[in-house]
C-alpha cells in the first residue's frame, strides 16, 4: 500500500462509493425501490468508512508519507493560473476522513428505521450520501477551489435536507435562511480566495502555506488612507466563511431554524460534520492564521461570544431538537475559541469528540421524538427512562460527554480548551476565559435540564401517546450504542497522543503553530496522563462550574419545580430577550428583508419604471409624438396653405437678398 | 476539407426557413418534423465545425471570402476564433432545443419555426462575419424574425413591447453604422481584421467610435441603464423567442464588444472602462435587487440575465483595470471569465426560460402566485428547475460558478472594492433566485391547477436533461471550453494592451 498511485485510488474511492450510492438512490431510486437505495448507500458510505480506517492506519499509526496529489485538471487559464481537483491527504485529512465517515455512517443505518414510514425515503439517502461525498471531497481538498466546491456543496444538501419536508413553509424558509446566510460566509469566503490568489498567485495549499510568514508586514489599502495587514485581511475574510458554515455569531441564526430537516441529519450536518467545516477549514490554514494575531483574537472573541451568548439561549428552548441546537452552536464556540488561542489541535480534538456525542444526543432526541409520535416539546414529556432504557443511558451517557464530566470523551477535550484559553496570552484571552467557564454551568444546566425533564419525574404526555410508548427498534438503538463507545472513550484514548503526550507532532505539518502561541505545549507540561487529569480536575473550577450547573438543574427540574416559573416571573425582562433570542431574528427580518425588499421596490419602481422608462425611453417617444402633431398641422392638405408658404419662402429669401 | 461549412451553418437555416415557409400553414406536423430536421442537421454541422477546430491559434479558422459589393469594397468574408465558437454551439444548440420545443405554438406554426431558422442562421452569420457591413447585415437581420416572434406570438402587451424592443435596438445601431462607415473610409477596407490593426486613430474619434459601438452593444447585451426593453420583451416574447434572445441574441452583444469595441479603440476603451465597470457593477448589485421583487417569473429571470451579464462585461472592461496596474494575467483571467460568463449564462438562462415555457404551457401564466408546491405534482421537473436555479445562483459545480469564480478572482487583482460589489451577486442572487423556487416549487400545493399540473413528457425531459448535462460538465470540467479560447483571448488581450494613439 506504499505505492502511491494505489493509495490514489483508494482515496478515490472514499470520495466515490458514497457519490455512487448517490447516485443510485436518487436517479434509479424508482426502479431498486427502498431497500435498494439504502443497501446502495449504506453500502457505499461503509466501504468509504472503512477505506477511512485504511487511510488512519496507514498515515497516523504507521506514520506513512502524506499524499498530495492532482486528480484532473480543472481549468488552465491563460494567465497561467492552473486550477486543479486534487487530494490533501495527511493527518488532518486522516482523522476528519474517519469522524465524517463513521458517524455518517451511523445515521445512514439509523435512518433506515427513522425514515421508514417517509414517501421520500430514497430521496433521502441520496441526499445523505450525496452529503457523505461533498464533505469528503472538502476535507480532502489540496487547493482553496475545491475547499469551495466541497464548501458550496454541502451547503446545497443542507438546503435540501432541511426543506426535506418542502409541503411544510416552516421548513421551505428555515431551508432558505440557511442557504442565504451561508452565503453571506461564501461572499467573505470567496473574496479570501481572491485575496489568497492575488498575494500568493496560486490557489493551492502547499505553495500558499510555505509563502505565508513572507507577507508578514506587507500592507494593502482598503480604503484610502488606511493599511491593513494582508495577511490579517485574507484571515478575516476566510474565517467570515467559516462563521457562516459554523454557525458563530452574527451568522449563527440559521442554525437552529435548520431542525426543521429530519433528526438524522440535524445528528449528521448540523451537528457533527458540516458545521465543523469551519474549524476544520481554519485548522488547515493554520499557517496563515498563526502570522495575524488581530485575526487570532477576532476569531476568539467571537467564538467565546457563541460558547456563551448561544448556550444560554438553550436555558429558554423548550424543543428538544432546539435545546441541543443551541447547545451544538455553544459547542461550536468552544472549538472557534481553540482555534483562537492557537490550540488548533484541540479544537480538532474538541470537533472529533463533539461528533460523537452530539451526534448521539440527536439520534437520541429523534429516539425519543418516534417514541413520542412526532412530540418535540419536552415540556410534554417525562419519565422516559422506564420505557427506553436504552435510548435513557445512551442519552446520558452522551449529556455527560457534553458537560465535561471527569472521564468522559468530552472532558479531556473541553478541559484542554478552557486550560488553553487560561494559558494564553492572546489580547481577549482573559474575557474569553471567564465565558468559556460559565459556559461550563450553562452547559451542565441546559443540557441536565431538558434530561430530567424528558426521562425523569412524572409523564406529561397524554394517555395515547403513553400507551404506546417503547424502545426504538434495533436499527436505531445500535448506532446509539455504536456512539455511545466513542463518546465515552474517544477522549481517554485521544488526549495523550493527539494532544499532549507530545505536542504539536501527531498533526505533523498539517497544522502549523509558532512557539510564541504553542499554549498547548504549556499545557502538557503539566501533564501526567490521563487519569492523573481525572483526579486533579477535582480542584478545578471546571469541573466545580459543571458540577454547579447539574445541581442548579436537578434543584430547578427535580426537587422545586416550581423555581423556573418564579425566575421567569422575577426576571421577565431578560427572559424574553433570551426567548427573543436577543433580538437577531427579529433585525434581520426588519433590516435585511424588509429593506432589500423595499429597496428593490424603490429601484424597480421609482428607477427603472418611472424614471429611465418613463421618463427618458417613453418621455423620447411622446416627445416625437408630440413634436410630429405640432409639425403635422403644417401638412394641412390643402394647395392654397402650400402656396402661400412658398410665396411667403420667395420673399423671405428675396428680401435677404437685396438686403445683404 | 473545402467545404464551405460556416457558409452552410448560416444557409441550412436561412434556406430552410423558407422551405418551411413555403409548406404553409395546413400540414403542421410536417413543418414541424421539417423545422426539426433543419435545425437538427445545423447543429451537426456545427459538431463538425468544432471537431475540426484548431484551438491552437488565434487566426480565424474555416475563412470563405468572396466579392459582394466591389464599389464599396464590401465582401461576404467569414471566419471563427475561439471567442466566436462556442457561441456558434449555443446559437445551434439552442435553436434546436426550442424547435423541439415549441409544441404550445400553435399558431402560424410554419411562420413561427421560419422565424426561429431565420433567427438561427442570421445570428450565426453574425457570429462569423469578419466584413464590418456584413455583420452588420447579419446584426439588423436580427431584429425582424424577433420583432415578429414578439409581435405576434407574443403575450397582451405584446405590440408595446416588440416596438419598444425594435426601437431600442435600431437607435443604438444606427450609431454603429455610423462608426463602421467612418472606419472603413479611414482604413480603406471593412475587413474587420484590417480594421483592428490599424495603427493610428486619434483619441477624440476613439471616443466617439467607442460611443457609437457601445450604444447598440449595451442595448443588445444588456448593459445598465439601456436594458428597461428587456422586462418587457422577454416577459411579452413566448417562451421559445425569450429563449433565443436570452440565450443567444444577448450573447451578439458582448461578442461586438470583443470583437469591435476593444480591438479597435483601445484607448478609448480603456479611457471609458471606468464607466462601463461602474455600469456593469450596478447592473449587479442595483438590478440584483430590482429582480427581488418580481411578481412574474419570466421579469425576474429577465432582470436576473442583466445582472448576469453584468459579470460578462465587468470582466471585459476590468482588463483595462488589470492592465493598468500592470497585471496582464488578471487581465487574461478577466475576459476568459466573460466569455465562460457569457456561455454558461446562455445554458442557464435558456434552461431556465424552458422550464418557465413548460409551466406556461400547463397554466398559461408566469406569475409566481400562480404557482406553489409544484414538486409535489411535477416532481421530475421540480428536480432539474432546482438544478437549473442553483446554476443560476452561481453554485460551484455549476457552470453558473465557472465564470463568475474567474471574474471575480481576476477584478481582485486590480480592485478589493469591484470584487466586493460583483461578489454580493453570491447573496442576491440567491436570495432572489431561491426565493422564486422556494414560492413556485415548493410548499404544499397551493391551488387546483397545480394539483392537476402533469409532470414533463419524455421530449421536455431530454431538452432539458442535455442542458442540465451540459450545466454539470461545465461546470465539473470547464477546461475544454477554456482551452478553445485560450488563444483567442490572449490575442486580444495583446490587442487591447496595445494603443493606438
Amino acid at each position: 500500500m506504499d505505492d502511491p498511485v494505489n493509495m490514489q485510488s483508494v482515496y478515490l474511492t472514499i470520495v466515490l462509493a458514497p457519490l455512487l450510492g448517490s447516485l443510485a438512490a436518487g436517479l434509479f431510486g424508482w426502479k431498486i425501490g427502498r431497500s435498494g437505495a439504502h443497501w446502495a448507500t449504506n453500502i457505499g458510505v461503509a466501504v468509504s468508512f472503512l477505506l477511512s480506517l485504511v487511510v488512519f492506519k496507514q498515515i497516523i499509526i504507521d506514520g506513512g508519507p502524506i499524499f498530495d496529489g492532482v486528480i484532473y485538471s480543472w481549468l488552465v487559464s491563460g494567465s497561467g493560473l492552473h486550477l486543479d481537483v486534487g487530494f490533501r491527504v495527511d493527518e488532518l485529512t486522516a482523522v476528519m476522513l474517519v469522524v465524517v465517515t463513521f458517524v455518517s455512517l451511523m445515521v445512514h443505518i439509523y435512518t433506515i428505521g427513522y425514515m421508514h414510514d417517509d414517501p421520500g425515503y430514497t430521496r433521502f439517502f441520496s441526499y445523505t450520501a450525496l452529503f457523505t461525498f461533498s464533505m469528503l471531497v472538502l476535507v480532502m481538498a489540496n487547493n482553496f477551489l475545491q475547499l469551495f466546491f466541497g464548501w458550496e456543496a454541502v451547503g446545497l444538501v443542507s438546503y435540501l435536507l432541511i426543506g426535506f419536508w418542502f409541503k411544510r413553509d416552516s421548513a421551505n424558509s428555515a431551508s432558505l435562511k440557511a442557504f442565504l446566510v451561508n452565503r453571506v460566509g461564501d461572499f467573505g469566503f470567496l473574496l479570501g480566495i481572491a485575496a489568497v490568489y492575488k498575494y500568493f498567485g496560486t490557489v493551492d495549499y502547499t505553495p500558499v502555506f510555505q509563502k505565508a510568514s513572507s507577507l508578514v508586514g506587507q500592507t494593502m489599502t482598503v480604503w484610502p488612507g488606511s493599511e491593513w495587514s494582508v495577511i490579517t485581511v485574507i484571515c478575516i475574510l476566510l474565517f467570515i466563511g467559516a462563521m457562516g458554515k459554523s454557525a458563530q455569531v452574527p451568522l449563527h441564526v440559521w442554525l437552529p431554524e435548520s431542525m426543521e430537516g429530519p433528526t438524522p441529519i440535524s445528528a449528521l450536518i448540523h451537528a457533527a460534520t458540516m458545521v465543523t467545516a469551519g474549524i476544520f477549514m481554519v485548522a488547515r490554514m493554520s499557517p496563515m492564521f498563526e502570522y495575524s494575531e488581530t485575526a487570532l483574537s477576532v476569531v476568539l472573541l467571537i467564538g467565546a461570544t457563541t460558547a456563551l451568548f448561544m448556550g444560554v439561549l438553550g436555558l429558554v428552548q423548550n424543543d428538544i431538537k432546539r435545546v441541543v441546537a443551541y447547545s451544538t452552536l455553544s459547542q461550536l464556540g468552544y472549538m472557534t475559541v481553540a482555534l483562537g488561542v492557537s490550540a488548533y489541535s484541540a479544537g480538532i480534538f474538541h470537533l472529533m469528540t463533539h461528533a460523537f456525542f452530539k451526534a448521539l444526543l440527536f439520534l437520541g432526541a429523534g429516539s425519543v421524538i418516534i417514541a413520542m409520535h412526532h412530540e418535540q416539546d419536552i415540556r410534554n414529556m417525562g419519565g422516559l427512562r422506564k420505557y427506553m432504557p436504552i435510548t435513557y443511558w445512551t442519552v446520558l451517557i452522551g449529556s455527560l460527554a457534553l458537560i465535561g464530566f471527569p472521564g468522559s470523551a468530552g472532558f479531556f477535550s473541553k478541559d484542554t480548551i478552557v486550560s488553553a484559553v487560561e494559558a494564553s496570552a492572546l489580547p481577549g484571552a482573559k474575557i474569553a476565559y471567564v465565558a468559556t467557564l460559565i459556559g461550563v454551568f450553562v452547559t451542565a444546566l441546559y443540557s441536565f435540564r431538558m434530561f430530567f425533564l424528558v426521562f425523569h419525574g412524572q409523564g406529561r404526555m397524554d394517555h395515547h401517546t403513553r400507551e404506546h410508548l417503547h424502545e426504538s427498534p434495533l436499527v436505531i438503538t445500535i448506532p446509539l450504542i455504536a456512539l455511545a463507545i466513542p463518546s465515552v472513550l474517544a477522549g481517554v484514548i485521544g488526549v495523550g497522543p493527539m494532544l499532549l503526550d507530545h505536542p504539536g507532532t501527531f498533526f505533523g505539518h498539517a497544522i502549523f503553530v509558532l512557539p510564541d502561541h504553542d499554549v498547548l505545549r504549556e499545557i502538557a507540561q503539566h501533564w501526567r496522563g490521563p487519569f492523573d487529569s481525572v483526579v486533579c480536575a477535582l480542584t478545578e473550577p471546571v469541573f466545580w462550574f459543571a458540577m454547579a450547573g447539574l445541581a442548579v438543574a436537578y434543584l430547578c427540574y427535580m426537587v422545586r419545580t416550581d423555581i423556573p416559573d418564579m425566575i421567569v416571573g422575577r426576571f421577565g425582562v431578560v427572559y424574553n430577550v433570551l426567548v427573543d433570542k436577543y433580538g437577531f431574528d427579529r433585525f434581520n427580518e426588519f433590516f435585511f428583508v424588509g429593506g432589500g425588499t423595499l429597496l428593490g421596490r424603490f429601484l424597480w419602481r421609482t428607477v427603472d419604471v418611472s424614471l429611465i422608462d418613463g421618463v427618458i425611453v417613453n418621455g423620447t417617444a411622446n416627445a416625437v409624438a408630440w413634436v410630429s402633431s405640432v409639425v403635422r398641422y403644417i401638412q394641412s392638405g390643402f394647395l392654397y396653405h402650400y402656396a402661400f408658404a412658398m410665396i411667403i419662402g420667395l420673399l423671405f429669401l428675396l428680401g435677404w437678398f437685396v438686403v445683404a | 476539407m473545402s467545404l464551405p461549412l460556416l457558409s452552410l451553418i448560416i444557409w441550412v437555416p436561412i434556406l430552410g426557413a423558407a422551405g418551411v415557409l413555403a409548406l404553409g400553414e395546413s400540414r403542421v406536423a410536417l413543418v414541424r418534423q421539417v423545422a426539426l430536421g433543419v435545425a437538427g442537421m445545423t447543429f451537426i454541422l456545427t459538431l463538425l465545425l468544432l471537431m475540426d477546430f484548431d484551438k491552437a491559434t488565434y487566426v480565424m479558422q474555416f475563412v470563405e471570402d468572396a466579392s459582394w459589393i466591389p464599389s464599396f469594397g464590401i465582401r461576404y468574408s467569414l471566419g471563427v476564433d475561439g471567442i466566436a465558437a462556442p457561441l456558434i454551439l449555443l446559437a445551434s444548440l439552442f435553436t434546436l432545443l426550442v424547435v423541439a420545443m415549441s409544441e404550445s405554438i400553435q399558431y402560424r406554426v410554419s411562420q413561427y419555426m421560419a422565424a426561429l431558422l431565420f433567427m438561427e442562421g442570421v445570428m450565426i452569420g453574425a457570429f462569423s462575419a469578419t466584413d464590418a457591413i456584413l455583420f452588420y447585415v447579419f446584426w439588423e437581420a436580427m431584429l425582424i424574425p424577433m420583432f415578429l416572434i414578439i409581435g405576434v406570438w407574443g403575450g397582451p402587451h405584446r405590440i408595446y413591447a416588440t416596438i419598444k424592443f425594435f426601437l431600442y435596438t435600431f437607435l443604438g445601431s444606427v450609431f454603429m453604422l455610423i462608426a463602421l462607415i467612418y472606419l472603413g473610409y479611414l482604413t480603406g477596407s471593412f475587413n474587420i481584421l484590417k480594421i483592428q490593426s490599424t495603427a493610428h486613430i486619434g483619441m477624440t474619434a476613439q471616443i466617439l467610435i467607442f460611443i457609437a459601438f457601445a450604444l447598440a452593444f449595451a442595448v443588445k447585451i444588456p448593459m445598465w441603464p439601456v436594458h428597461t426593453w428587456l422586462p418587457d420583451a422577454y416577459g411579452e416574447a413566448p417562451a421559445g423567442g425569450t429563449v433565443i434572445m436570452a440565450a443567444v441574441m444577448g450573447k451578439v452583444g458582448l461578442y461586438g464588444v470583443l470583437r469591435f469595441l476593444l480591438p479597435i479603440v483601445p484607448d478609448g476603451s480603456q479611457y471609458l472602462s471606468g464607466l462601463m465597470i461602474a455600469l456593469s457593477l450596478i447592473a449587479v448589485v442595483y438590478i440584483g435587487f430590482v429582480a427581488m421583487v418580481q411578481q412574474d417569473m419570466k421579469r425576474l429571470i429577465a432582470y436576473s440575465s442583466v445582472a448576469h451579464m453584468g459579470f460578462a462585461t465587468l470582466g471585459a472592461f476590468a482588463a483595462f483595470a488589470a492592465l493598468a496596474i500592470g497585471d496582464r494575467s488578471a487581465a487574461v483571467l478577466g475576459m476568459e471569465g466573460a466569455v465562460v460568463q457569457t456561455v454558461s449564462h446562455g445554458f442557464i438562462t435558456g434552461a431556465l426560460f424552458l422550464c418557465v415555457g413548460v409551466l406556461f404551457s400547463r397554466v398559461r401564466s408566469s406569475l409566481v402566485a400562480d404557482y406553489g408546491g409544484v414538486a409535489n405534482t411535477m416532481p421530475i421537473f421540480a428536480a432539474l428547475m432546482v438544478l437549473f436555479a442553483m446554476a443560476n445562483t452561481g453554485l460551484p459545480g455549476t457552470s453558473g460558478f465557472v465564470g463568475e469564480f474567474m471574474v471575480i478572482l481576476g477584478i481582485f487583482q486590480s480592485s478589493f472594492w469591484y470584487a466586493f460589489l460583483a461578489a454580493t451577486t453570491l447573496i442576491l442572487g440567491a436570495a432572489y433566485t431561491l426565493w422564486m423556487v422556494k414560492r413556485v416549487i415548493f410548499g404544499g400545493v397551493s391551488n387546483d391547477t397545480v394539483a392537476a399540473l402533469s409532470d414533463i413528457n419524455n421530449r421536455e425531459f431530454v431538452v432539458l436533461g442535455v442542458l442540465a448535462l451540459l450545466v454539470l460538465i461545465l461546470g465539473l470540467w470547464p477546461a475544454p471550453l477554456v482551452d478553445m479560447m485560450r488563444e483567442s483571448v490572449n490575442h486580444l488581450v495583446n490587442q487591447i494592451g496595445h494603443s493606438k494613439l
